[in-house]
């Protein structure tokens, strides 16, 4: 994936010279993790959907951190604690990534605490993984409730199982009674799951 | 009329007052950081609030079609609390944000020592981040503590056309308008402005650096009295032009200056302004 980020990204002067400055200096990465949008743009990258060219730019950024294993994982977390939106979903995006194992799990439980729709889908790609199942089907009922598209959902089809299909019934249930719907890919789950 | 609100604390407002702006042509705002009506008393407060500035309010904002932005600062009446100076130290990782367009708010309260010492202090990061400074002129004593804010901000080394002084009024913004600082005035409902004298002191002063906001906060106060304003203006003869510069045009100049207004979302004609790349950065 990192060499995929390499190699799609349109190369940067500032962004070569921000990588090989965290690699000799990582505390460096505190400034030039949150200007890697003033610097990289903003832009959708076609070939991962959902991406843009300052999640790729800071996904490098940590990538270039000399650092392994609980220290990587202080660091990252110190980050996120600081990092605006952008940057919070850029390291949540980078985790699955990083030489982290399962350290960083509790910045995804932070992420599905909030009300911000980034941050939720985010929260739920591969590094999703690492949460046990009781909190992925709530991530996946709280995308479902957030109207958040259920393709953000790494390994949905795998991981769906019949007590997500009971909450997701309960859930059309409720909508159903107020006179409203769950979307469409929703329903189309239910159906993959009864 | 497309409007720009540079001073709105819209943590303290609903939805209800986004639809009402957004359906009033309020596009884009700065949200400074100020103190809340309970006193803070530790970092984690203003860390958790300053979370929510390049956050939490920005994703909100943007369920209306509004551009927030932010600026961040230990408030001068909380700087006379040791407990809350604790910040300072935190503010360089904000300061570095991409909403974050100033440093505020600064200024005086009650002119305490504490309070010199926490302005300069973050003049200086003003000057060290390349970013203006938002300087709030104290509700008591103001005429002092408008000269006293004067002289800290020429000490300071940061030139003057990055600094606006905030909620002047009829006595206060004679000392300001001949220094190269900019001019802010807070349109409320009874104390500090209101629209018909705003207009006056626009006949009065001209339109160079002038900056009105409507300083919205969880006290009684209301987001559209730059509306208010504006049409007020139109009633006293200036232009539709005349309106554009003083609530859209001279807002994003000011904070323009910090080379990270971000306007792009917003879909306008206009890409760039006066040559400043207020856009997003770009590759």
């Amino acid at each position: 994936m990192i060499e995929l980020l390499r190699s799609i990204l349109p190369s940067n002067p500032w962004l070569t010279a921000s990588v090989a400055r965290v690699a000799t200096e990582p505390a460096a990465i505190g400034t030039l993790l949150p200007a890697a949008g003033r610097h990289c743009g903003r832009t959708p990258l076609p070939h991962l959907p959902g991406w843009r060219t300052d999640d790729a730019a800071r996904v490098l950024l940590l990538a270039a951190l000399p650092l392994r294993g609980d220290a990587l994982a202080e660091e990252i977390r110190s980050l996120y604690r600081y990092g605006d939106a952008d940057e919070k979903r850029a390291v949540l995006r980078g985790l699955p990534w990083l030489e982290v194992g399962d350290r960083c799990v509790d910045l995804v439980h932070d992420a599905l605490r909030t009300n911000d729709t980034r941050l939720v889908a985010a929260a739920l790609g591969p590094y999703a993984g690492h949460l046990d199942d009781a909190a992925w089907r709530q991530g996946v009922l709280k995308c479902v409730f957030m109207a958040i598209p259920l393709s953000v959902v790494d390994c949905l089809d795998e991981r769906a199982d019949a007590e997500l299909a009971g909450m997701l019934g309960d859930l059309a249930a409720e909508r159903q009674a107020a006179g409203r719907a769950i979307p469409d890919d929703a329903t189309a789950l239910l159906h993959r799951l009864t | 009329m497309r409007i720009f609100d540079p001073h709105i604390h819209m943590t303290s407002r609903t939805t209800d007052d986004y639809e009402r702006m957004a359906a009033a042509g309020v596009r884009a705002l700065v949200e400074p950081a100020f103190w809340l009506g309970q006193p803070r008393t530790g970092v984690g407060s203003f860390t958790d609030y300053f979370d929510s500035l390049v956050g939490w309010e920005p994703f909100r904002a943007a369920q209306f079609g509004v551009r927030h932005h932010c600026t961040i600062a230990l408030n001068p009446k909380e700087a006379n609390d040791p407990r809350c100076r604790e910040v300072l130290p935190v503010l360089p990782r904000y300061l570095a944000k991409d909403g974050v367009v100033a440093v505020g708010e600064v200024g005086y309260d009650s002119m305490t020592p504490d309070e010199d010492e926490v302005f300069a202090a973050q003049l200086a990061l003003a000057v060290e981040h390349e970013l203006p400074a938002l300087v709030h002129t104290p509700h008591r004593d103001k005429a002092r503590g408008t000269e006293r804010s004067l002289n800290v901000v020429a000490e300071s080394g940061l030139p003057p056309e990055r600094v606006v002084l905030d909620h002047l009024n009829e006595v206060t913004v004679p000392a300001v308008v001949g220094t190269g600082c900019w001019m802010g005035f807070s349109i409320y409902p009874d104390t500090k402005m209101s629209p018909p004298r705003m207009v006056a002191i626009l006949k009065q002063y001209g339109l160079d650096r002038m900056l009105v906001n409507s300083a919205a906060d969880w006290g009684r106060s209301d987001p559209l009295l730059t509306v208010r304003t504006g049409e007020a203006m139109l009633a006293a003869g200036f232009t539709d032009d005349d309106v554009d510069r003083v609530l859209w045009r001279n807002p994003i100049e000011f904070y323009g200056q910090s080379q990270r207004l971000d306007l792009s979302e917003l879909g306008l004609p206009e890409a760039t302004f006066a040559g400043n790349s207020i856009l997003r950065g770009g590759a």
